[in-house]
């Protein structure tokens, strides 16, 4: 049976034809692209012409996300920015403090269960001149319930007096760093960092593991992906047990999942060398929408939480360096074990000194077991300087660089973490593409929100928040960004045979658009509308989740 | 519902190959009837001796003499909580952090959470290499970060460095870790009363009042009658380095009990329970300072 649809335009990706009106599929797989006349000659097919004023790209690949996103969307948005809700309804950002305890007030309103946990999300008071959100103003909202407020960041929880009251907080005397105190000796209500959070976290409704996703969440997450043209996601860090891989293979199984998911095995918490007998055995229950057998280690904290591990001169506002969240034996034999068993390994980086670690172990690594093409992947590796795109190059290595981290925090890097030179080198998309390291970029969901259109226009133009153009240097043209987000990161996932382009052979994965981002100019990518998306020859309308 | 009484918590901290499993497995070896709760990051190579083990059911290890080995994987807090719910309650936690974790931020986290209260955060270095690492490009802030936040510093396998490299390295600890503890010791092998405070209420812990030593420690009791400034007292304890614990009750100046607890260079002064007696414990690393112009003379 085979179908062949029709385009305003397909791009393909494939330099041998770069272009094409009509794509033939057979059996949820590429038969070719071309025109209406070539690709008669596979035999007896039938036209659908539904795509006929759209745009055809290779299926969006998203090399860095995290399901929970789709979890998340079970809380109140209060975000300062618009964004699309799994159903497709987009929620208004919210530019003060004003409107974020209107939408919770709301929320509260809607609850039955005086009782119950109100738990927001994707606050940012950087847009609000800073201005923190105090607990009095969560009271607001509520006494009876215990309310909390997730930052954008991850790093940040405000919660209300009756979340510290359950989680015995509302004391004096209490001599934290996390915890600031108000003038009446009492927590304000913010919670910086994991630790501090949990414990309270938990009262105001957010899970025991923030990275676990449960069913809904990622039937809500495919949705999210549909409707940003994404077919392939990676979960990257996931701890997965058996019972979340038999979850995930039994739903991402049926018949209308759109999604290829790619979870990675989270290092922590395991010895290496139980890690490397998990994912092996993790290998053997991989399955054609569920893709197994990878490993995540994280090596360092983030920027903004000045957990980042910093080379020399480290943090512009002179915080102490970050932290290390594995030893340099460990990472060692993590790598080396992966090598030996082909294993393949993306490893999160932010400040360059855990970058520079990473790299001195891979060097070491293939001395001993020497790998021809490991493609392990260096993610986020925002402040990666020349020197270490060099070396990445001479290894092997790949890199995935946080192209929305510029858009989202950019001015904060320059103002406060890194300062002006660095912050203007961070996410080096030219520089990597200079030096021959194979790219993609990504958008950390749900730190971000998925799309990896808007990734792709962040590359491209590296707007800050304020507007303000922050390292011309390192912009990257649209051709290299749509590259970024298809073939770019199907190739950090050894997809690159299968999915990314439009070609004989491969995986009928494809993004429906309403413009055509070759087109519409730089700075219009994020704009271009997608109408859906078709996976493995299944279509999916945005408009019918 | 009725607030139980915190359990004490210990921090075990140091980088790899310190020691910091041994010294689990010594002290659970050296329980004396404590119900120890050991938290471990990971249960690789797995931490406790074989033989300790009455069953492994997955996330909790059932050790001899009522103590279980959890790990936390990359939910530390997560896992407290979860401990503070067992029935019955552990009378002490001893809390293995990772190598590459600070174990004074741990121990801040921990003193958020109602149900703990921290007796003392220990550090392993190991005599051999503690220099080197400390000077490694990677490694060097952690490692002295990790000094830095120590109560009570175990200068671990002594007798594979020679007796002559003993001065300056337990000078440069001393300079490193502040004014905390520092003991000698060999394959972690340490007094359980020395590593871990016991936290009884009823002052029992006062009704032997004899002064007793072996080889490396000394314990003395001090009836304390007179009234004292706790605050300069519990000062000049934490500055001599030798006194590596001390516990009791002493009368302060408006002549009111107050209870002082101290391990290192850190100290806690609350309010005396009831009907408790004044007098205090002290242990440390023989041979201790004259302790009786302080004690007697402020």
């Amino acid at each position: 049976m085979t179908t062949i649809y029709s385009a305003k335009k397909i791009i393909t990706m494939n330099p041998v034809r770069p272009e094409a009106t009509h794509v033939a599929v057979r059996d949820g797989r590429i038969l070719g692209a071309g025109s209406l006349a070539e690709l008669k000659g596979w035999g007896d097919y039938t036209l659908d012409e539904r795509f006929a004023d759209k745009v055809i790209m290779p299926g969006l690949v998203e090399g860095h996300s995290h399901a929970m996103e789709g979890t998340l969307w079970r809380y109140t948005y209060v975000g300062y920015f618009d964004r699309m809700d799994p159903n497709g309804k987009v929620w208004s950002g919210l530019d003060g403090i004003e409107g974020v305890l209107d939408r919770l007030k709301e929320a509260d309103a809607n609850m039955e269960d005086p009782d119950a946990p109100l738990p927001g999300w994707s606050l940012d008071p950087i847009y609000f001149n800073n201005e923190r959100v105090t607990r009095e103003d969560l009271d607001k909202v509520s006494t009876t319930r215990p309310v909390g407020v997730m930052h954008a960041s991850g790093h940040i929880l405000n919660v209300n007096s009756k979340a510290l009251e359950m989680a015995g907080l509302l004391k004096t005397g209490l001599n934290n760093p996390g915890v600031p105190l108000g003038k009446d000796g009492l927590p304000t209500g913010e919670l910086k960092g994991p630790d501090v959070m949990t414990p309270v976290g938990i009262h105001v409704g957010f899970d025991r593991d923030m990275l676990a996703c449960d069913e809904q969440g990622l039937v809500d997450f495919a949705k999210l992906c549909v409707r940003s043209g994404v077919t392939t996601a990676t979960d990257l860090a996931a701890r997965l047990p058996d019972e979340a891989v038999e979850m995930m293979s039994r739903v991402t199984a049926r018949e209308n999942f759109p999604t290829r998911i790619v979870p990675l095995r989270f290092h922590h918490g395991v010895t290496p060398e139980e890690l490397i007998a998990h994912v092996l055995e993790l290998k053997k229950k991989t399955s054609d929408r569920l893709r197994l057998g990878m490993i995540k280690v994280v090596v360092d904290g983030s920027i903004q939480g000045f957990s980042a591990r910093m080379r020399w001169p480290g943090y512009f506002n002179g915080a102490e360096n970050g932290l290390w969240y594995i030893s340099p034996e460990h990472l060692q034999q993590i790598i080396n074990s992966s090598l030996e068993h082909n294993i393949h390994i993306h490893t999160h980086t932010n400040g360059d000194e855990a970058t520079e670690l990473v790299l001195d172990c891979m060097e070491e690594g293939l001395l001993q077991h020497p790998s021809r093409d490991h493609r392990f992947t260096l993610q986020h590796c925002q402040l990666a300087d020349t020197a270490q795109f060099r070396r990445m190059n001479k290894l092997g290595m790949c890199v995935n660089l946080f192209a929305n981290h510029h858009f989202y925090w950019g001015d904060e890097h320059y103002n406060l973490t890194v300062g002006p030179e660095r912050a203007e080198r961070m996410n080096a998309c030219a520089t990597a593409l200079e030096n021959d390291v194979p790219m993609a970029i990504h958008s950390d969901a749900p730190i971000t929100p998925l799309g990896p259109l808007f990734t792709a226009w962040c590359a491209v133009n590296r707007l800050t928040a304020s507007g303000r153009t922050q390292g011309e240097a390192e912009k990257i043209e649209v051709d290299e960004a749509l590259y970024a987000i298809t073939l770019g990161a199907a190739y950090t996932l050894k997809l690159d045979g299968e999915v990314g382009s439009i070609e004989t052979g491969k995986r009928a994965d494809f993004a429906i658009l309403e413009d055509d981002p070759e087109t519409v100019g730089g700075e219009s990518l994020k704009d271009v509308g997608v109408w859906g998306t078709v996976q493995d020859g299944r279509v999916f309308p945005a408009s019918e989740l | 519902m009725t607030q139980l009484i915190p359990m004490p918590l210990t921090v075990i901290g140091g980088y790899l190959g310190a020691g910091k499993t041994t010294l689990v497995n010594h002290l659970l070896r050296n329980a004396n009837g404590r119900r120890l709760a050991i938290l471990v990051n990971e249960f690789g190579e797995l931490p406790i001796d074989a033989d300790l083990i009455e069953a492994d059911d997955g996330d909790v290890i059932s050790l001899t003499g009522g103590c279980v080995c959890c790990s936390y994987g990359n939910d530390l807090m997560m896992a407290l909580v979860d401990m503070a719910k067992m029935n019955p309650r552990p009378d002490h936690i001893i809390l293995e952090s990772s190598g590459v974790a600070l174990p004074g931020a741990i121990a801040g986290s921990v003193s958020l959470l109602r149900d703990y209260v921290l007796d003392g955060i220990l550090v392993l270095a190991d005599a051999e290499t503690v220099q080197e690492r400390a000077s490694d490009k990677y490694m060097a802030d952690t490692i002295l970060r990790q000094l830095q936040d120590a109560n009570i510093v175990l200068l671990n396998k002594v007798d594979l460095i020679d007796d002559a490299a003993k001065p300056a390295l337990n000078d440069w600890l001393q300079e490193k870790s502040g004014s905390a503890s520092i003991i000698e010791t060999r394959n972690s092998a340490l007094p359980i009363e020395v590593a871990l405070q016991s936290f009884e209420h009823d002052g029992n812990f006062l009704a032997d009042r004899s002064t007793h030593s072996t080889s490396q420690f000394e314990t003395k009791f001090f009836n304390l009658t007179n009234s004292v400034n706790v605050e300069v007292l519990a000062n000049e304890l934490a500055a001599a380095s030798e006194i590596v614990r001390a516990k009791g009750f002493v009368s302060d100046e408006e002549g009111e009990l107050k209870t002082l607890q101290l391990v290192g260079q850190r100290y806690d002064i609350t309010k005396a329970p009831e009907n408790v007696e004044a007098g205090l414990v002290v242990i440390g690393v023989k041979p201790l300072p004259n302790l009786s112009h302080t004690l007697t003379g402020i």
